[in-house]
């Protein structure tokens, strides 16, 4: 029960966080290219590490409400998809691939510096 | 009530519900040493619905008030909360590190081919369920 209250909470916080980012910069800079979309995927990747890095000191509960919850809630794999279908279709091929490759590679990069970092803050 | 009051609560109660429903597949998912169909599963579901959502929303001239609250509260709440890239950057990153990176590499390709083609039928059963109930032809419909 207790668990099921962690991943809603964190869920609620990371998709909050995620809609007042994405509107920010949308309002900000009004970019044609879904640039919002690809700073939380990557840095909600980064938190991810960092969280799983640390997760024999978090413990189990706050694991889940800050990983499984609010980065899992924060990212979005369904917004990313739909963003680069739809740039592909108004003729932006390139726009597409960028987004779709720069968010799977950064992403990657960003876990991976994440989880270093939470690891060598756990030992 | 302020809009983006109301806005952000939509969206709150749309990534509890969908994190939780995330969570839950992978309780009934569980991961194996590598490929996970948990994250697969929901991120090509979620992938597609999101697709079809905002399709089936999309009118021309401005939003109207349901729309956008469905937008906010199943769209960027319940399927963006659903889906999860983050997870994927893990089980992608832990596949790199136990040696198998031919496998990983194969697996970003799997699940970004599927999104994509989810997103894109999502994109065109949204359309056309959309031009449905306006009860006009598909062909020659604005856009």
């Amino acid at each position: 029960m207790i668990a099921a209250v962690a991943v809603a909470l964190g869920g609620a916080v990371g998709a909050v966080l995620r809609f007042l980012v994405d509107r920010g910069i949308t309002a900000r800079w009004a970019p044609t290219f879904p640039a919002a979309t690809l700073l939380i995927n990557i840095t909600g990747s980064f938190v991810l590490g960092v969280v799983t890095g640390l997760s024999a000191v978090l413990g189990p509960v706050w694991t889940l409400a800050l990983g499984t919850g609010l980065c899992g809630g924060y990212t979005t794999f369904s917004t990313a998809m739909v963003d680069a279908v739809r740039l592909a279709r108004e003729q932006r091929a390139g726009a597409a691939v960028v987004s779709v490759l720069g968010t799977v590679l950064w992403s990657l990069l960003a876990v991976a510096a994440g989880l270093t970092l939470g690891s060598h803050w756990a030992s | 009530m302020n809009r983006t009051l109301t806005d952000a609560l939509l969206v709150a109660a749309g990534g509890a519900a969908g994190s939780l429903a995330r969570w839950w597949v992978t309780l009934v998912l569980p991961a194996g040493p590598g490929w996970s169909w948990a994250t697969f599963a929901v991120n090509a579901s979620g992938a597609l619905l999101l697709g079809l959502l905002l399709e089936a929303l999309t009118r021309p001239g401005p939003e109207l008030r349901g729309a956008h609250n469905a937008r906010m509260l199943l769209g960027t709440g319940l399927l963006g909360g659903f889906t999860t890239y983050s997870t994927f950057a893990l089980e992608l990153w832990e596949r790199v590190r136990s040696g198998a990176s031919a496998a990983a590499f194969g697996d970003a390709v799997l699940m970004l081919i599927a999104g994509l083609a989810a997103a894109a039928a999502g994109l065109a059963v949204g359309a056309w369920l959309r031009e449905r109930r306006r009860g006009t032809p598909t062909a020659g419909a604005a856009r």
